[in-house]
């Protein structure tokens, strides 16, 4: 039996994180991962979706291209190539992420770990002991629809794990679900030239956004010929062998969809199950989670819970977040409670859509008197220069203080800007600051103090 | 872990302090933010408070000893390691940040001048009211959203407990000074009083808010003025001091008073030196000349008054401040007034309690002196010397009659107060008081 004063269940951006942490603080430290280090993140997640998505934003800027004085005669495009560059970009990640590990003299286990009481973990056969805590960090993993009839079965029924993969893109794809993961390959598969159904069930795509932000993303994909369907129900999902039929009822008429294939993004179920959690005495919650602390404790003294499994919102940042929060506990510190209303939301498609805070629906049902300023990237010089002009930073300020309640921010780097207003948010600034800071011109940025500006009613470039 | 016990600096200018009484003994259980000890600063007794929870261990200070500020006097052992930061002897690998809920209280008062630098983990926690950050008007950490916030809810920043990083304050001090506030009816001015019961309902005026505006203006010095500064120095020792008296009938107060005290308790009454003080204050708001700082490059002229009051202490003298004094009504300050005086006579002061007034008071009313003058408490530019009140022959429309009569001497400093500017204000101060009805 090896012991160790901390051991990761999972080497996600959750474990492999505070696996770091916890070596930095001077303790002893393993991770037991199944499969490849980085977990969904940096394997089949965030890292090789965002080099899919590079390449579908290049097809769209190649097509664009003569107005730019570049000549191509006709674009061709190949999932397949664009694919395999993916996945170099996810295996060199994965490897840094094993480098990190080694740099940092933390033990990686390979295989399953299986809690056991006692602040133990069994992986196989061994029986590892963790003398200050055990964390589990184990991620989630996709999920199918079987209540409408839709298993995944990898061929015509297929989630991201199995769109990363493809050799090529399909002629026809409907996709269920219009969150993050559903519009960044409704972006990719129609640059690649897939007729792409984007099917969500709430009223409008990106949900959790503000509902600018979805109809600027709506109005844009629809002008891309990608078709959206909000407030739409799945009633019958029939698979056939080359393809899929999906019964679906939106604005009160039925319709039928047919697609070669169909991508479930709806949703991601937690891995709770098989590793012991009952046999330790860790609780969960209603919905399914770790019940946690504020400090990320679960219900069994010494066993911790980060990431996914520790509850919504199911973000690498937010788990890496907790990662670092809980390793700190572990070591005795008083890590600063975790600001889960400061968590950025980013959606990668193009136009990017980034978020912070507070929607302008919240701020009305929270009754909070509110003002908005709005920049739109039309308006930018610099946007107008790369041509991107599509999209706007919106802000949406305290009436009395000038609090930043919520930033939403559509377009081209949406994803970068919305870190001047996080840093902002965490450190209190109100958008007095954000306009006081010399934004260098010309740049996107400074759409976002223009947008401050119009909160208070002094915009300069518009 | 151990967490040594140091001696803190618990006085802005406190270089060493003095062991009066160990409250609690080897192997007692102590939890952070409990009285260890007592503790005699250069200006009063104080209590030293455990910065964690665990055994009080090994006691190396007796009680009567005196020892140097950051000095460690005793060690709190074990416990679970709860205590909030706590200067630990074993190096921990990372700097601790202090957790936020509940929040630490900000360090002891900032130093106007020297105070030893200390660990920003030592912040401890503390049940005890607020410690100020800063005795002083000097920077208060805050951030921007805070500061808004407390400059329209009229709350003082360096009263409230600061939870961000390093003892920032933040939106949420601000939140929970304000709900402080609403419960006591009063907002958060420096140290607000609990209101003592009284004997029947009156109204004690609008709540204390500070002024709405800055809290003081630095004007720049004029040549004119540098050269006055300059010559007056080298004239008579470091302040130049010049000192004008007047004589004030006092009947309508006597009138005002009994009137005011009718039906209410002993202890509740109000007293003259109350009606002075609530007199002078109201007169430094109209003349800011005199409400002012000598501070050497520049003069700084208040918009808020704080009153200090010199209160004889048995062995010396210190000077409490009434916060915000032209603000507050009558029985308010008298209240003050009061409860000040006891707590300097008890040595319980607290540093904020007696430092940043703008304007002092000196009675010796009460020892039967006619008329005397009172030596300038720096940086401030003046100060009231007050005498008895006593019944004399004075002509009233051609008559001699009995009046009852007070002198008063204004001790001005000449870098900043010139002849008619004090006189000026003693006329203000002699028409109110003669005249009390021009107060309400």
């Amino acid at each position: 039996m090896s012991q160790f004063d901390v051991i990761i269940l999972g080497g996600g951006p959750a474990g492999y994180v505070a696996a770091i942490r916890s070596a930095q603080l001077g303790m002893s430290t393993a991770v037991i991962e199944r499969d490849k280090l980085g977990g969904v993140c940096v394997n089949i997640g965030c890292i090789p979706t965002k080099a899919l998505l590079h390449s579908a934003y290049l097809i769209k800027a190649l097509r664009d291209a003569a107005q730019m004085g570049i000549e191509t005669n006709d674009v061709k495009t190949n999932y397949g190539t664009a694919m395999q560059r993916s996945r170099k970009v996810a295996d060199q990640n994965s490897r840094g992420v094993e480098f990190l590990m080694k740099k940092h003299k933390i033990t990686v286990v390979k295989g399953s770990g299986v809690l056991q009481p006692g602040r133990k973990v069994k992986v196989g056969a061994d029986v590892h002991e963790a003398k200050r805590a055990v964390i589990v960090a184990t991620g989630s993993r996709v999920k199918g629809l079987p209540q409408v009839g839709l298993e995944i079965n990898k061929t015509t029924v297929i989630s991201s794990d199995e769109a990363l993969f493809l050799e090529r893109a399909p002629a026809s794809l409907a996709i269920i679900g219009a969150g993050a993961v559903g519009m960044e390959f409704a972006d990719i598969f129609a640059s690649f030239g897939t007729q792409v159904t984007l099917i969500e069930v709430l009223p409008r795509i990106l949900p959790l956004e503000d509902a600018e932000s979805s109809d600027a993303l709506s109005k844009s994909y629809r002008k891309r010929k990608i078709e959206v369907l909000a407030g739409a129900t799945i009633t019958k999902g029939n698979v056939k062998q080359d393809g899929v039929t999906l019964e679906v009822k939106a604005g009160g008429a039925t319709r039928t969809i047919d697609a070669a294939a169909v991508l479930l993004a709806a949703g991601r179920a937690v891995n709770t199950e098989n590793i012991g959690l009952a046999e330790a005495g860790v609780q969960l919650t209603e919905r399914g989670f770790i019940k946690v602390s504020k400090d990320l404790e679960t219900t069994a003294p010494g066993v911790y819970a980060i990431g996914d499994v520790a509850g919504p919102p199911m973000l690498a940042h937010k788990g890496s977040r907790e990662g670092i929060h809980a390793v700190e506990h572990i070591a005795g510190q008083k890590p600063r409670a975790i600001k889960y209303d400061n968590v950025p939301n980013v959606t990668f498609c193009f136009p990017e859509v980034a978020s912070i805070g507070m929607t302008e629906e919240q701020c009305k049902e929270r009754k909070v008197e509110y003002v908005v300023g709005r920049f739109p990237f039309s308006a930018s010089g610099r946007a107008r220069g790369t041509g991107e002009t599509e999209g706007f930073v919106k802000i949406i300020r305290g009436k009395q203080y000038g609090e930043i309640l919520g930033a939403h921010i559509v377009g081209s780097h949406a994803s970068e800007l919305i870190h001047e207003l996080t840093v902002a948010r965490e450190n209190e600034y109100t958008v007095e600051e954000i306009e006081l800071a010399i934004h260098a011109h010309p740049t996107f940025s400074e759409a976002v103090a223009q947008a401050a500006l119009d909160s208070l009613g002094r915009v300069i470039d518009m | 872990m151990p967490t040594s016990v140091v001696m803190e600096a618990l006085s802005p200018t406190m270089e060493e302090g003095r062991l009066v009484k160990w409250l609690k003994h080897a192997g007692d259980h102590v939890s952070a933010g409990e009285t260890l000890a007592e503790v005699e600063t250069d200006k009063a007794v104080m209590d030293l408070v455990a910065r964690a929870d665990g055994v009080l261990g090994s006691i190396a200070v007796k009680e009567g000893e005196t020892v140097a500020v950051g000095k460690q006097i005793a060690v709190i052992n074990g416990g679970s390691g709860k205590g909030e930061g706590g200067r630990v002897i074993q190096e921990q690998p990372a700097p601790v940040a202090p957790s936020t809920p509940p929040p630490p209280p900000p360090p002891p008062p900032a130093p106007r001048a020297t105070e030893p630098v200390r660990p920003r983990s030592a912040l401890p926690p503390s049940p005890a009211p607020p410690a100020p950050t800063s005795a002083d008007a000097t920077r208060v950490k805050a951030s921007p959203l805070a500061r808004r916030m407390a400059r329209d809810a009229g709350m003082d920043l360096r009263v409230l407990q600061g939870s961000g990083p390093g003892g920032r304050v933040v939106k949420r001090d601000v939140e929970q000074g304000g709900a402080a506030k609403r419960e006591t009816g009063e907002p958060v001015v420096a140290q607000a009083p609990a209101a003592a019961p009284l004997v029947r309902p009156e109204p004690v005026g609008p709540p204390v808010r500070r002024s709405a505006g800055p809290p003081f203006e630095d004007v720049p010095l004029s040549q004119i003025r540098k050269t006055i500064a300059k010559r007056l120095a080298a004239s008579l020792g470091p302040i130049p001091h010049f000192f004008l008296t007047t004589e004030i009938d006092l009947e309508r107060v006597a009138d005002a008073r009994a009137a005011l005290n009718e039906g209410r308790e002993q202890e509740e009454r109000i007293s003259v030196n109350d009606v002075i003080l609530k007199a002078t204050a109201l007169t430094l708001k109209q003349h800011r000349a005199c409400n002012a700082w000598w501070q050497d490059d520049h003069i700084r002229y208040w918009n808020e008054v704080h009153l200090g009051m010199a209160v004889a202490v048995e062995d010396g003298l210190i000077t409490p401040v009434i916060r915000n004094a032209d603000a507050k009504a009558l029985a308010e300050i008298g209240r003050d007034a009061r409860e000040l005086a006891a707590r300097a006579r008890a040595r319980r002061l607290q540093p904020d309690e007696y430092t940043g007034s703008t304007f002092s008071v000196s009675n010796l009313g009460m020892f039967d002196i006619d008329q005397f003058t009172a030596v300038i408490n720096p940086p401030e530019a003046g100060i009231l010397a007050v005498g008895s009140a006593v019944a004399k022959p004075v002509i009233v429309n051609g008559a001699v009659v009995p009046r009852l009569r007070m002198r008063v001497t204004l001790t001005c400093d000449h870098r900043v107060i010139d002849g008619a500017t004090g006189a000026a204000f003693l006329e203000t101060l002699k028409g109110m008081l003669e005249n009390p009805l021009a107060m309400l």
